[in-house]
């Protein structure tokens, strides 16, 4: 099966400059990376700040093209000009910021801003917005006006545009860094969903341990590369080795990490709450 | 309480005018301008009031926000007046001093008075009535033969739209970096004029390193939507004549001819 996104030692580095333009030095933003990512997987991509994920995102949608390496979407290479569209199409991405990446002033044209620029004909373009805005459940908000939303409402108004023009991955840079828990729990609930009913491949870069517990896969970047690889599971079980990438694991995880240091007999790891109960339940 | 703020000055009502194509409002309101500067005699003007009155009384905005923009230009108004009563040389009726009052004097004075009252009333009642989002997509439809000579029309139109969307924003980070400033101890109230425009620095360097912000994400947001110009592009919400447009266009020549036939070519 052809893989939604995959990547062959991907390399990007930027040039800084001084303030005359003068070159400093070099940066390597993203190392050496190879990574695939097979069609309706839920992907998490984890990393404190400056670990190259939001500037790996950037490749999948041909924001940014390589210094060294490959980047597919979909079987097409990012670089080639003749696909970049296609490439933007099938790889919709949402950005941290609500604000600035709203462009309609009313939240139903601001949806078809999408479809408008593909091309589609006027009567799909409503058609695609109703369905879109009914997918994120916003379709109450239609004619309301962007600045008057909160922000989780903002945020499922952006994964409402980016439906629209039917794309079958949807890479999500951080989404929830500037809402409030409620906003979050929205807009990871609109992510889920649209994974789970219409089977698009849902990429999440956070840094919110919770929300990546329910992944079928997740990735741990430091430093431009990819240092962890595998399912939740694999990956909370190593509690240390995240601590020293300077990365949390979900509350309750922790709490069970430190009760098994004290000596209480529990599996390795815990993910959700209920199951830390069963397993005290047990130890009884 | 800034979220709330209404631009241009928009009134949310239902009418025959509300309903008009945008394209309609603004050709029906540049005519009617140019109506006002070819019309040389009384029965001409009699003509463009009652064409104005009844695009009023039709728009179901109340006269009282029609003739708020009135105060705005009324300095301009008595300014325009004085100068043309005192200065237009002719038959003098009163004479003092210097200053002569001439009889074609008084008749200027009362035409660029009334010129300019209908002007501003003509084209407030256009914006009353049209949404700012309808304004620009009739702009740009009406400007597409400039793409011939290399205008970018579509360009240009979209920047107005992006201004009109990001206005409100803007002034709410304005509002939360004067309140950030004015805890530091800033003020902005105080002090001369030339004071009070030193302090504005503080608020206006953060605010525009904000926007620059804001205009790259929502560049890079624009460019993974696909947005590539106007070229290949479809409307949402095409701008389509309706009947009712077709019969406005035809009131708007009829009204033109009469001005034309009345206030200029029958009556000298």
């Amino acid at each position: 099966m052809k893989k939604m996104i995959r990547t062959d030692k991907l390399v990007f580095e930027y040039i800084r400059r001084d303030e005359e333009g003068n070159v400093e030095g070099i940066t390597r933003a993203i190392d050496d990376v190879n990574l695939s990512v097979e069609p309706g997987q839920f992907i998490a991509i984890l990393g404190h700040n400056g670990s190259g994920k939001s500037t790996l995102a950037k490749h999948f949608n041909a924001l940014l093209y390589p210094t060294e390496g490959e980047v597919y979407v979909d079987g097409m290479l990012t670089e080639d000009d003749e696909h970049l569209w296609d490439v933007r199409q099938e790889a919709g991405m949402i950005f941290q910021n609500p604000d600035n990446q709203i462009i309609g002033q009313i939240v139903e044209e601001d949806v078809g801003f999408g479809p408008e620029n593909m091309g589609v004909p006027t009567e799909e373009i409503w058609e695609r917005v109703d369905e879109s805005l009914k997918a994120v459940r916003m379709d109450k908000f239609r004619k309301s006006s962007p600045n008057h939303l909160s922000g989780g409402q903002k945020q499922r108004v952006s994964i409402a545009g980016v439906i629209a023009m039917h794309p079958k991955c949807i890479i999500m840079d951080e989404p929830t860094a500037m809402l409030d828990p409620n906003g979050r729990k929205e807009v990871i609930r609109a992510a889920r969903g649209l994974n789970q009913v219409e089977g698009i491949t849902v990429i999440l870069i956070t840094h919110y341990m919770e929300e990546v517990v329910d992944a079928d896969k997740v990735f741990v970047m430091d430093k431009g590369k990819v240092v962890m690889e595998g399912t939740p599971r694999e990956i909370f079980a190593q509690v240390d080795k995240l601590k020293a990438l300077k990365l949390g694991v979900p509350q309750v995880t922790l709490l069970a990490h430190e009760l098994r240091k004290s000596g209480v007999p529990l599996p390795n790891p815990i993910l959700t709450r209920k199951e830390l109960v069963e397993a005290l339940k047990a130890c009884r | 309480m800034l979220r709330d703020i209404t631009l241009g000055q928009y009134y949310r009502t239902e009418s025959v005018i509300h309903s008009l194509d945008p394209r309609v409002k603004i050709v029906g309101t540049f005519s009617f301008i140019i109506s006002l500067f070819l019309v040389k005699n009384f029965i001409g003007y009699v003509i463009a009031a009652l064409f104005l009155c009844a695009c009023i009384k039709l728009s179901n905005v109340p006269p009282k926000f029609i003739f708020r923009g009135m105060r705005a230009i009324f300095f301009l108004l008595l300014i325009t007046m004085v100068f043309n009563l005192f200065l237009t040389p002719g038959e003098p009726l009163v004479s003092f001093w210097k200053i002569k009052i001439t009889k074609e004097g008084i008749r200027l004075a009362i035409m660029m008075g009334v010129r300019l009252v209908f002007l501003i009333t003509g084209s407030s009642l256009m914006t009353l009535t049209t949404t700012p989002n309808n304004l620009t997509d009739g702009l740009e439809d009406l400007l597409k033969p400039l793409k011939k000579v290399r205008v970018p029309v579509h360009e240009i139109s979209m920047m107005m739209s992006i201004a009109l969307r990001f206005i409100p924003i803007l002034m709410e980070e304005t509002d939360k970096i004067m309140k950030a400033q004015m805890a530091r101890g800033a003020d902005f109230e105080s002090g001369s004029i030339m004071n009070r425009a030193k302090s504005l620095v503080p608020l206006l360097v953060p605010l525009f390193i904000s926007a620059f912000r804001r205009a790259n994400d929502l560049a890079m947001a624009m460019e993974a939507r696909c947005y590539r110009g106007g070229e290949g592009r479809t409307k949402m919400k095409p701008l389509v004549y309706k009947r009712i447009d077709i019969i406005a266009l035809a009131v708007i020549f009829g009204y033109v001819v009469c001005c034309l036939v009345f206030g200029r070519i029958l009556f000298r």
